[in-house]
């Protein structure tokens, strides 16, 4: 893929519209599967009692993911970033993880049953 | 740009010869770069965890009271939100582009590009309207216009009946209804205020482009702008999931 990397006078990295295209047609295709998969029943997995996932809602945030992704590495540049960049991005993603798990994990493991 | 002169009035020493745009505090062109890039990248963090709380607080009353709104969310139109998330996507790809042609110096093509992203902008907020109307339509805006019939008596309205057959919600947790309204407005309402600063900030940029602002080699505020622009996209691709199709079944 280094041949699709241009470079500029002053060495800044130029993302050629070749690889817009095809992240923009990728997109285009998890955005479809997401919407076809939100119609059929992808069945529920009941590791206890009372703890149930449910593999919908799994499979649409995966694919959420995987397209944030795409979006983060291509369009955004970060792939073709500096490490500090790359640093801030994953730093930032891991606190907001960080959060949401702590927060999740404390309502669920208060007044079981009820919550 | 003044020159830097010392107390015998000659040119200082080491004063390097660089582009205009080029401000006298960085050592060179990439670092001025990098250094715009990274703040923009700080500030986009800040907006992660603000959005953040907001999809927290989605997750846990989600859990809380799933049924009201595995309910309330039937009430939202799938063909509407898988259209606005392909112009969403569409406006990051013309957006791209933009930044490729600003890179290339290509100044017709990146105000055609700069155009196409407002436009579809546009676009996006024009099917949020519809969305929004027939919300106020059927009394679903939390505090303002509100009914919990819908809930109450899911056969009152039968076009969302025919296809999902829910059953009715006792009075208290149709009353929880309106919250996952609330969260919908709140979450939809602050990405479109984030869309409407941004189209705002690209007319600007159309108007400067057209003087040739961002050809000369100078593309910071275009890929910064850029930047912007796909996390707001990035929100979206999250919203939709989450408030469109995880409780279609």
């Amino acid at each position: 893929m280094s041949d699709q990397i241009a470079h500029t006078d002053h060495e800044h990295k130029v993302v050629s519209p070749f690889i817009y295209l095809t992240i923009l047609c990728t997109l285009f295709v998890f955005t479809a599967i997401t919407v076809w998969a939100s119609y059929i029943d992808l069945g529920e997995w009941h590791i206890a009692q009372g703890v149930t996932i449910f593999w919908n809602p799994v499979v649409a945030l995966a694919i959420a993911s995987t397209k944030m992704v795409l979006v983060v590495l291509f369009f955004m540049h970060v792939k073709y970033s500096t490490k500090l960049t790359k640093l801030t991005v994953v730093a930032g993603l891991f606190v907001f993880m960080a959060l949401i798990g702590m927060t999740m994990s404390d309502y669920v493991s208060r007044a079981w049953g009820r919550w | 740009m003044s020159e830097t002169t010392t107390a015998e009035g000659v040119l200082a020493e080491g004063h390097h010869a660089h582009p205009p745009y080029q401000r006298h505090h960085f050592e060179s062109v990439e670092q001025q770069f990098d250094t715009t890039n990274f703040a923009m990248w700080l500030f986009l963090l800040t907006e992660v965890m603000f959005f953040g709380g907001l999809f927290t607080a989605y997750l846990l009353m989600r859990n809380w009271y799933y049924p009201a709104f595995v309910v309330a969310s039937h009430q939202l139109n799938i063909f509407w939100g898988t259209a606005n998330t392909g112009v969403l996507i569409a406006s990051s790809f013309t957006m791209a582009m933009s930044v490729w042609s600003a890179e290339m110096r290509k100044k017709s093509l990146l105000i055609f590009f700069l155009c196409t992203t407002f436009v579809l902008g546009l676009a996006f907020l024009g099917i949020k309207t519809i969305e929004y109307s027939e919300k106020w339509e059927k009394h679903h805006i939390p505090g303002l216009n509100w009914s919990d019939n819908t809930f109450r008596n899911p056969q009152s309205d039968p076009e969302v009946y025919k296809e999902y057959h829910d059953a009715p919600l006792s009075p208290d947790m149709a009353a929880k209804a309106e919250l996952y309204f609330f969260l919908y407005f709140a979450m939809t309402g602050m990405h479109a205020l984030h869309m409407i600063i941004g189209i705002a900030i690209l007319g600007f940029m159309i108007f400067r482009a057209r003087a040739a602002a961002y050809t000369t080699g100078h593309v910071t505020f275009v890929e910064n702008f850029g930047l912007y622009w796909h996390f707001v996209d990035i929100v979206w691709i999250f919203l939709f999931p989450l408030l469109y199709l995880i409780s279609r079944r």
